[in-house]
């Protein structure tokens, strides 16, 4: 489903590369985690991946379309839910998902009824005409991700998606994942919530300084790690303990 | 067509949400021009019907100093108010307590009496009328000086016109004092008319292209309402920019950059909505003219006959407004960036494009700097409409020149978001 071949990326004036010469290969129906520290190059990746940066070297593939020459048949494939809520504050949840569900060509009442369909489905249905500036953070969390998943794409990319928000909306959210996930939908997710990636996720990457250090499914990576118990020893083991702060 | 019309209702939520932005939007254009009209029609009211307190020190208590004060007074545009002493006059000048003190120098009647009876004597010598043939010594008589004390503050064009008027008023004088000493030398008669005094050249203002049965010159409401027109629909630039500058720190313009939709979808949305806003400016801008203007006691714009050419020239400046509003929204990171460049950039456009200053008045440069001003090809065209009363024909120009600055501006926009974003 996505081709990674030796992709990498260096920001102008950055004295390192943030994505260095990156192979991987993300099968159809996985949920792929990409996990890492501070400045570890995931959401480089990621938006290298969703078309948002030009990669410095390197190539990939969705769905067989390349970046390079199909740009326009892979953004309509793929869906991002990125980490900001990017959501207009003074439109309502509903306004919000019609303007960017019309993005992606759906119009009319297909698109009013899956709006309807996905607010009822993440508990949003009786707020679908509140303007977002009145919502919580786990409640723009939720639209956020709608506003992703609207057009149905066969590969979701989720930066962080369950950042800041209560235990309540980052269950439904979850939840919902798998869903789409059991329907089909390819998933590429990055967090720091290693419980939760242990849990959510079918296979994960640990990446530090732009570069792949561990892969697969996560019981695999414990099993392989005789001292840790859970994901985040393994994270830890792999990654160290030092403090990765960057400007 | 789908994408650019959601991106278009999407706009329109946004600025209908706004109900501040929206008020400032159309009601400041509006408070600018009734301010302007006001103050200028204003200023020219008070030069013609209230009266400016000016000092007089009269050193000469003359039949000339009492001419010059009855002519002040006549004129209905001064208050006389005397000094007796130059030092007095020039301190409240300089302190701003009045705008002007006239000092008319000692012996001044005498002087031009003398110096005028000279002249007629040493004329009516040559032509042999004088009884006595005896040449008359000449004096020397030093040339006058009425000192004028403008307090600094007063703007040069007040100046100007004060001093255009006293230099009449003084010639005036000066040529009645010489038919009166040719009258007397060539008359014992004092009623005896044997000149006619009464001016022979006088002006008449004509509209060029005007009937002359409907001569209608000019008025200030003509004159600001399509500059001033002009430099609100240009302020759409901020709201605009602004815009941008927000959907980028809101992170929806990072979304949309990964929905299969283009820069110049987006750009054309804002395009729909942002011109119709600057329409409705202009619609309003005209209601004003037309229906408030007089109930405020300023001239009545006049639209007759003219109301499509003028939408079409709005039209026109209003796409150019959005283009470089566009850019300038593409280019600038953040609202620091944004508000004070554009507000300023449509200050200077309007200084280019002749809105304060016209344009053959001002220094070569400038005049070519102007010609490539955009907010100078519209008020040309809203002048040609409102003042020159031309066709389509002549507009096209002034269009077709708005119109590419609107196509260079956008292209320019997609084109550095293409490279900034390219991938």
């Amino acid at each position: 489903m996505i081709e990674i071949r030796q992709l990498s990326k260096k920001y102008k004036d950055a004295d390192r590369y943030s994505v260095r010469n990156l192979d991987l290969t993300i099968y159809e129906k996985e949920i792929f985690g990409i996990l890492g520290p501070n400045g570890a190059g995931k959401t480089t990746l990621i938006s290298m991946l969703s078309s948002l940066l030009k990669p410095t070297s390197g190539s990939f593939t969705i769905d067989g379309l390349s970046y390079q020459n199909e740009m326009k048949q892979l953004k309509q494939i793929i869906g991002i839910v990125p980490q900001e809520y990017a959501l207009y504050p003074s439109l309502t949840a509903f306004e919000n998902l019609k303007y960017f569900g019309s993005m992606y060509g759906l119009k009319g009442s297909a698109l009013h009824s899956k709006i309807e369909e996905h607010l009822e489905i993440l508990g949003l249905g009786t707020f679908a005409n509140k303007k977002v500036h009145t919502f919580s953070g786990g409640m723009k969390r939720r639209v956020n991700l709608i506003a992703g998943i609207l057009h149905r794409p066969k590969v979701l990319f989720l930066d962080e998606p369950t950042v800041g928000v209560d235990v309540q909306s980052k269950n439904a959210i979850i939840n919902y994942l798998k869903e789409l996930n059991q329907k089909g939908t390819t998933i590429l997710y990055t967090s720091h919530h290693l419980n939760e990636a242990e849990n959510f996720c079918s296979h994960i990457a640990i990446i530090d300084l732009g570069e792949i250090i561990c892969k697969g499914e996560p019981k695999t990576l414990i099993k392989e790690h005789k001292e840790a118990e859970n994901l985040e020893e393994v994270f830890l083991a792999r990654t160290g303990k030092a403090l990765r702060d960057y400007a | 067509m789908h994408k650019l019309w959601a991106s278009a209702n999407k706009e329109f939520l946004l600025l209908t949400r706004d109900f501040g932005g929206l008020a400032i939007l159309f009601l400041m254009p509006l408070l600018l021009v009734i301010t302007i009209t006001v103050i200028q029609d204003g200023t020219f009211k008070t030069l013609k019907e209230s009266k400016i307190p000016i000092l007089l020190v009269d050193l000469d208590q003359g039949t000339v100093s009492k001419n010059i004060q009855e002519n002040l007074k006549t004129s209905d545009q001064f208050e006389v108010i005397a000094q007796p002493t130059e030092e007095k006059a020039e301190a409240l000048v300089q302190n701003g307590d009045y705008q002007l003190a006239i000092v008319i120098p000692q012996n001044l009647s005498k002087n031009l009496k003398q110096k005028v009876e000279e002249n007629v004597s040493g004329i009516l010598d040559r032509f042999g009328m004088e009884e006595e043939n005896i040449p008359l010594a000449k004096s020397i008589i030093e040339p006058k000086e009425v000192k004028l004390y403008f307090d600094p503050a007063t703007q040069i064009s007040f100046r100007n016109a004060i001093k255009s008027g006293i230099d009449q008023m003084v010639s005036k004088i000066e040529t009645e004092s010489i038919y009166k000493a040719f009258q007397e030398e060539l008359t014992d008669d004092p009623q005896e008319k044997i000149f006619d005094t009464q001016p022979f050249i006088t002006f008449k203002e004509i509209a060029p292209g005007s009937v002359s049965e409907n001569n209608v010159i000019p008025n200030s409401t003509q004159h600001n309402i399509p500059a001033w027109t002009l430099f609100a629909i240009f302020f759409i630039i901020l709201p605009l920019s602004i815009n941008m500058v927000k959907e980028k720190n809101l992170g929806t313009f990072v979304r949309l950059r990964t929905n299969p939709v283009s820069y110049a979808t987006v750009l054309g949305g804002k395009t729909i909505v942002f011109l119709s806003v600057a329409l409705i400016q202009f619609a309003l801008m005209l209601i004003v003219g037309v229906y408030l203007f007089p109930l405020l006691g300023l001239p009545q714009l006049s639209v007759a006959g003219k109301l499509s050419f003028l939408f079409l020239v709005a039209f026109f400046a209003g796409l150019a407004a959005v283009g470089l509003g566009l850019l300038l929204g593409t280019i600038a990171k953040s609202q620091e960036q944004s508000a004070p460049f554009g507000a300023t950039f449509v200050v200077i456009l309007a200084a280019l494009g002749g809105v304060w200053v016209p344009v053959f008045a001002m220094p070569k440069f400038m005049q070519v700097l102007s010609g490539i001003s955009p907010m100078n090809w519209g008020l040309n065209a809203f002048y040609d409409v409102f003042l020159r009363n031309v066709g389509i024909i002549e507009l096209l120009p002034e269009i077709a020149l708005l119109f590419l600055f609107f196509l260079i501006t956008t292209g320019i926009s997609i084109f550095y978001n293409e490279r900034k974003n390219a991938v």
